[in-house]
């Protein structure tokens, strides 16, 4: 707690009768990459806005460096963002722009020209201080973007889907370079994307987001091996999320009545007894596919066999009459398979790769009282959703 | 099928052609023309060349003429610009529902003749009229501020009439500016005055010197609401080229007085088209 640099402390804003952030707690600590990943829609640019003074909480507190911000103007944080559209000021040049906070605190002039020249120097734009912004590439705005942020030296940078505009190869080497120089800077980011193998690439850690609230938080390994609930597995390296009723416990392990097989999976020190309703996720890259009946898997039938970027990519679909499950996939390394559409199977997987987590509807459960905690904080809110500029 | 194609586009050219030159362009020469020319004894010209037209703009009871058309100008623009500016930035910042309501509300007077609206404003500032009778009643002043047909009341007349283009003008470019770029100033570390000056000012320019102009011109020519709420006292260029054609039938000065009024306005669209690099003007649709 004590070298978390941001706090917050259960955050919850509505638009009108919407809830866009339900409870919302996280604390970042400094000289972290934390991504908020999650689909559009989700809250994340809220909770970044909300960070950095543009939107008001309804409930809950923003801590900076300990104190409490939640009510302070956007110019009194020492907060910058990164915007999705770059919001260079169109009337000043590449020079103007990035000093523009530091003419803003009055320096002297020949600090500023050697601040901006040093900050352009950083995003590698040496002698484009004369540009304007309609004279720059995506990329080049990009980067003015960044220059025009950390130049202030913020506590925390705030970047809302800073890649979102440019290509994939471009957005690689960005990522790169952002990693880069928020190391080499020390600064603290708080990064949104809806683009899980950005987050997976870059983050220290990651929190994902699902419709205003918060599912998991933890590191790219954490959150991708053990995900906590189904969408998370779902949403990171989309993984197969499949359901059923626990039979009995065998060692560490559970055995699932599954889509009209029987599978095992990781209980990871519980027990549950016999009619238990289970969820649990596997990666595509742990599923085996066996030709011959095995004791413990799901009978299917093979239903389509793709390439993806330099994998096999397998779907088979569960051949029993009560199977309820989507198409399960499958991936390889490498393009041999002798497996061909309609040839029956059976989907196999290690006990230690199928991870137990919480179902859609198990994570709904606790949302009546809060929404109605919202509803009363958000009455006496400004209108408008309480935008403060 | 290339060949159709362009007669297909001279047909959609020619009557353009066509109409600009007969009804502006034409007229515009026939004007300049005019003003070269001598006036005849009792009516009409004479195809005689002279310059004594234009001479005549600089004799002192002219040049005081225009002098005065353009402070009043100066004051009506400032005015509008102070009212106008406001009320278009936060119209603009209204949500869709009252966006329309207050469009329609500044717009609604279009739909009465400017000239009756003046005789309105005849009734507010008579003596004992309707303001009079108001701040009287509120104690506010004890005799008629015999108002009508002073120079306030011309400024006044002029400010409401020329209101709706600056704040459409105002508008319009404050509704396209991305607000992104205000939270961006904020976040930098802006006040919300600072974020104004070193943004909103600066990329609503366009709108406002288009309003200006919008505002400026006309309020050169105006001459009904000189004549109606001045009551013949105050003589403004629009007055001088109506009086010059109509009463005194010197055509020719009144062309000059015209070509030098043109001039005057397109160099304002000039130096409007110098600073902010477009050809549009801002607010009108």
């Amino acid at each position: 707690m004590n070298d978390s640099i941001l706090e917050l402390n259960h955050i919850s804003k509505s638009f009108g009768s919407t809830h866009v952030l339900t409870d919302i707690s996280l604390s970042v600590r400094k000289g972290e990459l934390i991504t908020l990943l999650g689909p559009s829609g989700c809250g994340k640019t809220t909770t970044l806005r909300i960070i950095a003074g543009l939107e008001l909480p309804d409930a809950g507190q923003v801590f900076l460096n300990g104190s409490d911000v939640t009510e302070s103007e956007p110019n009194k944080r020492n907060v910058n963002t990164v915007f999705q559209n770059y919001a260079l000021f169109p009337h000043m040049n590449v020079a103007d722009n990035i000093g523009y906070s530091l003419k803003l605190r009055k320096l002297p002039r020949a600090k500023i020209q050697e601040a901006v020249k040093e900050a352009l120097a950083l995003v590698q734009l040496s002698g484009y201080e004369k540009r304007y912004p309609s004279e720059l590439s995506g990329g080049q705005r990009q980067r003015v973007a960044i220059a025009r942020a950390v130049v202030n030296e913020p506590d925390v940078l705030l970047l809302d889907e800073p890649l979102g505009a440019l290509d994939l190869q471009l957005r690689r080497q960005m990522q790169l370079e952002l990693k880069r120089l928020q190391k080499k800077l020390g600064l603290t980011f708080i990064y949104i994307t809806h683009d899980q193998e950005e987050a997976l690439t870059m983050s220290d850690r990651i929190a994902v987001m699902k419709d205003g609230r918060l599912e998991q938080i933890g590191t790219p390994a954490e959150v991708y091996d053990t995900p906590r609930t189904a969408y998370v597995a779902r949403f990171v390296g989309s993984a197969n999320v499949l359901s059923g009723t626990a039979l009995r416990m065998e060692g560490a392990n559970v055995i699932i009545a599954c889509e009209g097989g029987t599978v095992m999976a990781d209980a990871r020190g519980c027990s549950y007894p016999e009619g238990t309703p289970l969820t649990f996720a596997v990666r595509s890259e742990y599923i085996t596919l066996a030709a011959s009946p095995v004791a413990y898997g799901i009978p299917s039938v093979i239903t389509e066999k793709s390439f993806a970027g330099g994998m096999l990519r397998i779907a088979a679909a569960p051949t029993s009459d009560t199977a309820s499950a989507p198409e399960i996939i499958a991936s390889r390394h490498g393009i041999d398979s002798e497996l061909t559409p309609g040839d029956s199977v059976f989907i196999c997987f290690d006990a230690s790769n199928a991870v137990l987590v919480e179902s859609d509807q198990s994570s709904l459960a606790p949302e009546a009282g809060q929404s109605k905690a919202d509803l009363s904080s958000s009455a006496s809110a400004p209108d408008k959703g309480g935008r403060r500029l | 099928m290339k060949p159709r194609r362009q007669n297909r586009i001279w047909l959609t050219i020619v009557p353009l052609y066509l109409f600009t030159i007969i009804f502006v362009a034409g007229p515009l020469i026939y004007m300049f023309v005019l003003s070269f020319l001598t006036r005849d004894e009792v009516w009409g010209v004479v195809n005689t060349f002279t310059l004594d037209n234009y001479a005549k703009i600089l004799k002192p009871v002219y040049a005081q003429t225009f002098l005065e058309s353009l402070k009043l100008a100066f004051a009506t623009t400032l005015l509008t610009l102070a009212v106008g500016y406001p009320f278009g930035y936060f119209m603009a910042r209204l949500s869709a529902k009252w966006k329309k309501l207050m469009m329609l509300l500044v717009v609604v007077p279009f739909w009465t003749s400017a000239l009756m609206r003046m005789y309105g404003w005849i009734i507010i500032f008579q003596s004992n009229g309707l303001l009079d009778k108001l701040l009287m009643g509120l104690g506010i002043t004890e005799d008629p501020l015999k108002l009508l047909y002073s120079y306030p009341a011309v400024l006044v007349g002029m400010v409401y009439s020329l209101l709706p283009f600056m704040i459409l003008a105002v508008y319009s470019s404050v509704e396209k500016m991305d607000w992104s770029y205000i939270e961006a100033a904020r976040d930098l570390g802006a006040s919300r005055v600072q974020a104004f000056l070193t943004v909103t000012l600066k990329l609503t320019l366009p709108g406002i010197l288009s309003g200006v102009i919008l505002v400026f011109i006309p309020s050169m020519g105006l001459f009904f609401i000189a004549d109606i709420l001045g009551g013949g006292k105050i003589m403004l260029v629009g007055n001088l080229i109506r009086d010059q054609l109509m009463t005194t039938r010197d055509w020719p000065f009144a062309a000059a007085l015209s070509v030098v009024l043109t001039v005057l306005t397109s160099l304002l669209i000039r130096l409007y088209r110098k600073i902010t690099h477009t050809t549009e003007l801002e607010g009108i649709l």
